[in-house]
């Protein structure tokens, strides 16, 4: 049982996703960083998705009500176990009492905390994912508050391991997204497309899970940016000069593999775009999701 | 037919370029189809007016193949029958605060407000797709007569349940959201229940009518909504 002594500004419960859904307007919710969860989850014992918290520019802070395990990982963060400092990526054991602090992010946006069994909320349309503008799953549907009590699912207890240095991305400078152009790229000049791959765009501070606004050099449509409203998928970058009346023309879609530098980009930092086809992108998929199984974590004696 | 990448795990399947009820009939048969035979890695599908967006997974099916697939069910979905629609009744006051557009609307379509809201609650309305916020219904189904541009400026805060139209078009807001409809009236009943088993009410290709009710009524109803004992009519 973890006690929330502090919530942190926006701290939600996270599973892998609540699939098939959107077509009822419910987004699959889960993890913006992925990579970052799943290794958060396997340095506690966890299965890939179990259930943990995603955290928005600073982390909680909580207390240990019973002996647990957790593991801080994603957005770069200071983490103090009872005021010493402790390391992220790396599994800590707590006796009760035991209070962890997270601090602010000195690079990247969004942490996690992994706790061996899995955070025990009830699964809402079959998944513990936390929809905060549909006030759906996790705990009750909204983020955690001062004084919550998070149950945990019974679990062994995980040998203490650590994710080694190469393993763990990097969050800071300029990043290069790998995109495939469409589904609206024909409604763009040449120009417009050129312009698209070959400039930098700032992230502004309007950015949250459910969108990275951005600004940078103007992008010529040919045709009008108006087309009917159509559906939207994750990674879509949307060009817009004004309140549209209908669907946002979609110039190009961030791969998957991508999606956690689009969600762990601060405001400020610069974007930049590089297209690849949809073959090169499932390569670069396959080669993504080998790299994240291959990770070794190396035990801690 | 148009095939186009939505990133390296989605297909949008375009079936025609305008809001049509023969081309979005044939987006939800596409659908219909999808789930009945089962196509290998399809993951997830969401239809909209004229497009059926189609998630998969490359490490099954690779995008020309499953373009393939979806190619020979899009013939298909032509003629495919489709179970029948539900019919969907849903109480709607169209008195003051709750139709703060009422007035205004008619004004602008030149018609007497009791014609408006007879014409409104007349209609059939065809559920399209549902998106936006969670279970708000994209619907047509009213007399040209009431296409109306929508409002110049959007409201950045739309009650749940307010029933609206803009252009052909009509929706009933399932959350407090943004919008840029006029607000004609409002239903009791939660589109969306976050609470509920089941927390989406209306489904793509639903059909919907208002009951126009008055103020007592509407307040009857949005009590026995709260506690849990109203199911609206559905056939």
């Amino acid at each position: 049982m973890i006690r929330v002594l502090e919530p942190g500004p926006q701290t939600t419960v996270q599973d892998a996703g609540r699939a098939g859904h959107m077509r009822y307007g419910i987004p699959p919710s889960g993890p913006v960083d992925r990579p970052s969860f799943v290794l958060a989850n396997r340095l506690v014992g966890n299965p890939d998705g179990a259930a943990a918290l995603e955290f928005t520019l600073m982390g909680p802070r909580l207390r240990a009500e019973a002996p647990c395990s957790l593991a801080v990982t994603g957005a770069d963060v200071p983490v103090t176990l009872n005021d010493a400092p402790a390391p992220a990526w790396t599994t800590l054991a707590l006796a009760t009492g035991d209070v962890v602090k997270i601090g602010a992010a000195r690079t990247g946006v969004r942490g996690y905390v992994a706790f061996a069994g899995g955070v025990e909320v009830p699964p809402v349309l079959g998944s513990r994912a936390t929809y905060l503008r549909g006030r759906l799953g996790g705990l009750r549907g909204r983020a955690l508050a001062r004084d919550d009590v998070l149950h945990l699912q019974p679990g062994p207890i995980p040998r203490r391991s650590v994710v080694p240095l190469p393993a763990r991305p990097q969050w800071g400078g300029d990043i290069v997204l790998r995109v495939v152009l469409g589904p609206q790229a024909d409604r763009f000049t040449d120009e417009g497309v050129a312009a698209f791959l070959g400039s930098a765009y700032e992230v502004l501070p309007q950015s949250d899970r459910m969108g990275a606004r951005l600004n940078g050099p103007r992008i010529a449509h040919a045709r009008g940016h108006d087309i009917i409203s159509d559906g939207i998928a994750l990674g879509a970058v949307q060009v817009l000069d004004r309140q549209s009346t209908g669907g946002y023309t979609k110039i190009a879609t961030v791969c998957s593999f991508d999606i956690a530098r689009v969600g762990q980009a601060k405001p400020g930092q610069r974007l930049r775009f590089t297209a690849v086809d949809v073959a090169l992108a499932h390569r670069l998929l396959r080669e993504s999701d080998a790299a994240l199984t291959s990770v070794a974590l190396q035990e801690i004696a | 037919m148009r095939f186009l990448p939505a990133g390296d795990l989605a297909v949008s399947v375009e079936l025609g370029e305008e809001i049509s009820v023969e081309i979005n009939t044939r987006v939800r048969a596409l659908e219909f189809l999808i789930d009945q035979k089962g196509v290998p890695g399809v993951v997830e599908t969401v239809p909209t007016y004229r497009a059926l967006l189609v998630y998969y997974d490359p490490s099954i099916v690779g995008y020309e193949a499953l373009c393939a697939q979806l190619s020979t069910l899009a013939e298909q979905a032509t003629t495919t029958a489709m179970p029948p629609a539900r019919e969907v009744e849903l109480p709607c006051c169209y008195e003051g605060e709750l139709g703060p557009d009422l007035d205004a609307a008619a004004r602008r379509l030149e018609l007497p407000v009791d014609e408006l809201v007879r014409l409104h609650a007349g209609a059939e309305y065809l559920v399209y797709f549902i998106g936006f916020t969670p279970g708000l219904p994209y619907m047509t189904g009213a007399p040209e007569r009431l296409t109306i541009p929508r409002l110049d400026t959007p409201r950045v805060k739309v009650p749940a349940g307010s029933v609206a139209i803009g252009g052909i078009q009509c929706c009933v807001y399932s959350v407090e959201s943004p919008g840029g409809f006029w607000l004609l009236g409002r239903t009791p009943v939660r589109l969306y229940d976050p609470d509920a088993a089941e927390p989406i009410l209306l489904k793509p290709g639903d059909r919907v009518r208002f009951r126009r009710v008055e103020r007592r009524e509407f307040d009857d109803v949005a009590a026995r909504v709260a506690a849990g004992r109203f199911r609206p009519v559905i056939r």
